[in-house]
């Protein structure tokens, strides 16, 4: 066993055995949410806090039930409904969670860095949910348990990441997990969405749409992030569909095996075609499943990774 | 400490080869006699130890019955009463790929100890349905319970002390069968 952290705050510094200790765990954790009864008591009478102070609902939720599956207690907590309104810090806020005596705090925040500031002054384990353009760590090692799962292994594989990488945490998290794990990546996008500074983390940066997938064994699309973008950074949604979008034409030139991925929310007829999100080879919908099993998994690990690692007979 | 300590080496054997196959055809038949029904028998091993003892018992009861015993594999893990005090176990995979409601279980382990295993084990087997009995099948009972439970049929009782511990390897995962009682 090679878990012995009391916080996930992101990949980058996570080692590949510690990536793997997190899917295996996972893939155990995911039968759990198979059998009649999907509850086991693994974090009893622990409190879980979801602090999201960016908006979100399909982590949130993901995290909510995986704590409620592990049956501890969880308090949702969004920043339109606090006292951040009223002037208070970040750093009191969290504090005073803590002074409710909870033991994980889930956080997300619009701020590259949050989580690693609130793990260095609270005693509770802290889990990152997504800090600005940074990381997302329990999205990559989703996204890595579903490829694990499918492909049998990581290493070894082509995998593409294509769409809106400059303000994506996603992207940043799943080009850490996966070139730690042996695949080989690649970005393609609109040239003002893909730096080129981004092969210094390892991966291949190209521009043609037709040449990043036609080896490709996994294509991970990633919605344009509206939201985070200063100006604009492409001339229109249109361009970006017709020069970047997957569509039927472009996916006939891939291997007839490949999965697509996408970690939501979709804008059909934008980066995807309708009806390839809903097609075969799209892994979309257990990429869902599979969130909730390593989210399980990460709140499991980080509870026990305060203590000693000898575990008694 | 003194000048005899040559004579105490810190590992012995506890069972051999020969006295382990011995032990489980043993707990076999006694399984069997315990259980005229022979056809509600399921066995359980709790992962690790425990999963490949099930498998031979499976197939010594089959040789005993002449009809095929399920097996399944459970891990604790989840259910353990330390988490959060320690490290977070590995977890390995439960499969128990039919209804244990109505039926015996037998689960079987290699080491019984402080007993906390089997009462989460206990725990464990109930979400996936309510056994009409439960019964405990131990290759090695080294005593020292923390909590009121007994196995119904033990490989052998061996005394220890709390500063020794078992090591038990088997073919299927180490390449040998042998237990040893080792010094600390």
């Amino acid at each position: 066993m090679t878990w012995n952290r009391k916080h996930l705050l992101d990949i980058e510094s996570l080692t590949p055995d510690e990536i793997t200790a997190v899917l295996d765990t996972a893939r155990a954790f995911k039968a759990v949410g198979e059998r009649a009864i999907k509850k086991v008591p693994a974090l009893r009478g622990k409190t879980v806090i979801n602090l999201f102070i960016e908006p979100s609902t399909r982590t949130r939720i993901s995290f909510e039930l995986a704590a409620l599956r592990l049956t501890a207690d969880v308090i949702n907590f969004s920043a339109e409904a606090s006292s951040l309104k009223k002037g208070e810090t970040l750093k009191d806020t969290a504090r005073n969670l803590e002074a409710l005596n909870a033991d994980i705090i889930i956080i997300r925040h619009s701020a590259t860095g949050a989580p690693h500031f609130l793990s260095r002054f609270l005693n509770a384990s802290v889990i990152n949910a997504g800090d600005g353009a940074h990381e997302h760590p329990t999205q990559a090692l989703l996204d890595a348990f579903t490829i694990r799962e499918r492909k049998g292994r990581i290493e070894g594989l082509n995998v593409t990441i294509l769409g809106d990488i400059l303000y994506s945490r996603v992207a940043r998290s799943n080009i850490w997990a996966l070139t730690k794990l042996g695949a080989k990546v690649t970005l393609c996008g609109p040239s003002t969405l893909v730096p080129r500074v981004f092969e210094r983390m390892g991966c291949r940066v190209t521009y043609d749409v037709d040449e990043a997938i036609a080896d490709a064994d996994i294509i991970n699309l990633l919605r344009i992030q509206h939201e985070r973008q200063r100006k604009t950074m492409f001339p229109s949604i249109n361009e970006y569909a017709t020069l970047f979008g997957l569509n039927k034409a472009r996916l006939a030139r891939t291997k007839p095996d490949v999965l697509i991925m996408h970690p939501g929310p979709i804008n059909r007829g934008v980066e995807i075609d309708s009806e390839i999100a809903d097609c075969v080879r799209s892994v979309i919908l257990e990429q869902v499943t599979n969130g909730l099993a390593v989210r399980m998994a990460v709140l499991f690990l980080v509870n026990g990774g305060k203590g000693p690692q000898e575990i008694a007979a | 400490m003194g000048q005899f300590d040559f004579f105490m080496p810190d590992t012995t054997v506890i069972l051999s080869p020969s006295t382990i196959q011995r032990a489980l055809a043993r707990i076999a038949h006694e399984i069997a006699e315990r259980n005229e029904a022979s056809a509600d028998v399921v066995l359980v091993g709790v992962q690790r130890g425990g999963v490949h003892l099930a498998q031979r018992l499976a197939g010594s009861l089959r040789g005993i019955w002449g009809h095929a015993v399920s097996v399944g594999t459970l891990d604790v893990g989840m259910h353990r009463d330390d988490l959060g005090r320690q490290a977070a176990p590995r977890i390995h995979p439960t499969v128990i790929p039919f209804d244990i409601t109505g039926k015996t279980v037998v689960l079987v382990d290699d080491v019984l100890f402080s007993g906390r295993t089997t009462r989460a084990a206990l725990d464990a087997l109930n979400d996936f349905g309510r056994p009409k009995r439960v019964q405990l099948a131990v290759l090695v009972d080294r005593g020292h319970r923390e909590l009121p439970i007994k196995a119904d049929f033990v490989g052998k009782n061996v005394p220890t002390s709390l500063n020794e511990q078992i090591t038990v390897r088997l073919q299927e995962t180490d390449g040998e069968d042998v237990v040893r009682l080792e010094k600390k």
